[in-house]
């Protein structure tokens, strides 16, 4: 019976569907754990960078002669968005929230009469936005081709977004990527890399005075550009992170889903098959009655 | 044996040392300078140069560029952007590093921006950095 055999295809379909989605699962599993190291590793430098960052911007940031990437241009009027995302989909809804996230604050400033521009990072991002901010587009980096994300490639884009500051193509830039919280949790975040924003620790550091050579000024111009490269690398860390995470919960669930499927398929497999035996039996006991 | 002090070296994709060491050679940018225990909380920036430490647990050498070192009362943190140690040290690194502070260079030069004092500086430091641990390019 025909039917019969589009449900035993059917269930062969899934069961290798089943097997790559638990493949990919693993695969994302392994990739992901790299990508917490490298979080990891990556973080003191970040902590320290930032607390430093944070002494120096509040004892010179008030004057005027403080650093432009500090101060900001002095205008308001042209935002530059960094959007991060993939470069490979199967990931959940990882990159759909990013888009989510970007395409919501786009909204608003354009809403505002700002001028919006737009860098991607990572080409899922870029498609999922090409329809709606297409015309904003200025540029995009492909990272595809990369094994292993290196600070390298957080220097080259923050060398393309200064040049781009410094020729005054924007005002404000904002990176937007998923922070990691767990496999199950990525939090899309929007950080504003310029001017920049230093969090400021409580205490312990204001404490400190520090000897400073050269001046604090020349310290600050030299470490601001460093600045953004570090908030980019450890952006991209983070995403690489997310991106791995919900890729694995994604399949996780696409696997669990094919075993249902399965299930289900088995049954009723079974069942036709049985109603098979039995129409046969039926008609076989019918024609001997008859006989 | 004189006092010790905590030292850490950090690039931004790892983390290189972090041990008790007696003292720290930095090669800031206006000059290398010698940290022991006690000294000042100084934060200063660095340019490319070695980094040499020794301690208890023996002498340690580092290539550092980019960066600052920040002296405090809980030890030294050196944050690099690019850390790497003497012994991972070898001709086609320095090459690299050379031939992107040549490019700096003449970029520099080319567009006759306030820079080209940098770029020859931060050139010249690599060269320096080739003569210090007797590495030759060619």
């Amino acid at each position: 019976m025909a039917n019969l055999k589009d449900l035993k295809n059917r269930i062969e379909s899934v069961k290798n569907t089943r097997k790559i989605t638990k493949a990919m699962q693993m695969v994302a599993a392994a990739k992901l754990r790299r990508a917490q190291e490298a979080a990891e590793q990556s973080r003191p430098y970040t902590e320290r960078f930032n607390a430093v960052m944070a002494g120096l911007a509040a004892s010179v940031g008030g004057s005027d002669s403080a650093p432009k990437l500090l101060s900001g241009s002095g205008k308001d009027d042209v935002h530059l968005l960094v959007i991060m995302t993939s470069e490979r989909g199967l990931c959940g809804g990882f990159n759909t929230n990013i888009a989510k996230k970007a395409r919501a604050h786009a909204d608003s400033l354009l809403a505002n009469g700002k001028t919006v521009k737009i860098l991607t990072v990572g080409k899922k991002g870029r498609e999922s936005l090409k329809r709606d901010f297409g015309q904003y587009y200025v540029g995009h980096v492909d990272l595809s081709d990369v094994k292993r994300l290196g600070y390298s490639n957080a220097q080259d884009i923050a060398s393309d977004v200064l040049t781009r500051f410094d020729a005054e193509e924007f005002d404000v830039a904002t990176l937007f990527y998923a922070k990691f919280q767990n496999v199950v949790t990525q939090i899309p975040t929007a950080q504003q890399i310029i001017p920049a924003a230093f969090e400021a620790e409580e205490g312990a550091e204001a404490a400190t005075l520090y000897d400073y050579e050269p001046s604090e000024e020349a310290i600050l111009a030299d470490l601001l550009p460093r600045g953004v490269a570090t908030a980019i690398f450890s952006a991209l860390l983070e995403n690489a992170a997310s991106e791995q995470g919900s890729r694995m919960s994604a399949m996780d669930n696409a696997t669990r889903n094919a075993g249902d499927m399965i299930d289900k398929l088995t049954i009723q497999y079974n069942r036709s098959r049985q109603a098979v035996i039995t129409n046969e039996l039926i008609e076989i006991i019918s024609g001997a009655e008859a006989l | 044996m004189a006092d010790t002090l905590q030292f850490d070296l950090v690039s931004p994709e790892r983390s290189l040392a972090s041990m008790q060491v007696s003292e720290v050679q930095i090669p800031g940018s206006d000059g290398d300078m010698t940290a022991m225990a006690d000294h000042a909380p100084t934060i200063t920036t660095l340019r490319p140069g070695v980094l040499k430490v020794s301690g208890p647990a023996g002498d340690a050498e580092y290539v550092v560029t980019g960066g600052f070192a920040e002296i405090g009362d809980g030890g030294i943190s050196v944050l690099a952007e690019r850390a790497i140690a003497k012994v991972d040290m070898d001709q086609a690194t320095l090459k690299g590093m050379l031939d992107a502070a040549t490019d700096a260079f003449a970029k520099a030069q080319d567009a006759k921006s306030e820079g080209v004092d940098d770029a020859a500086k931060a050139l010249a430091d690599v060269v320096a950095i080739g003569d210090a641990l007797g590495i030759s390019v060619n």
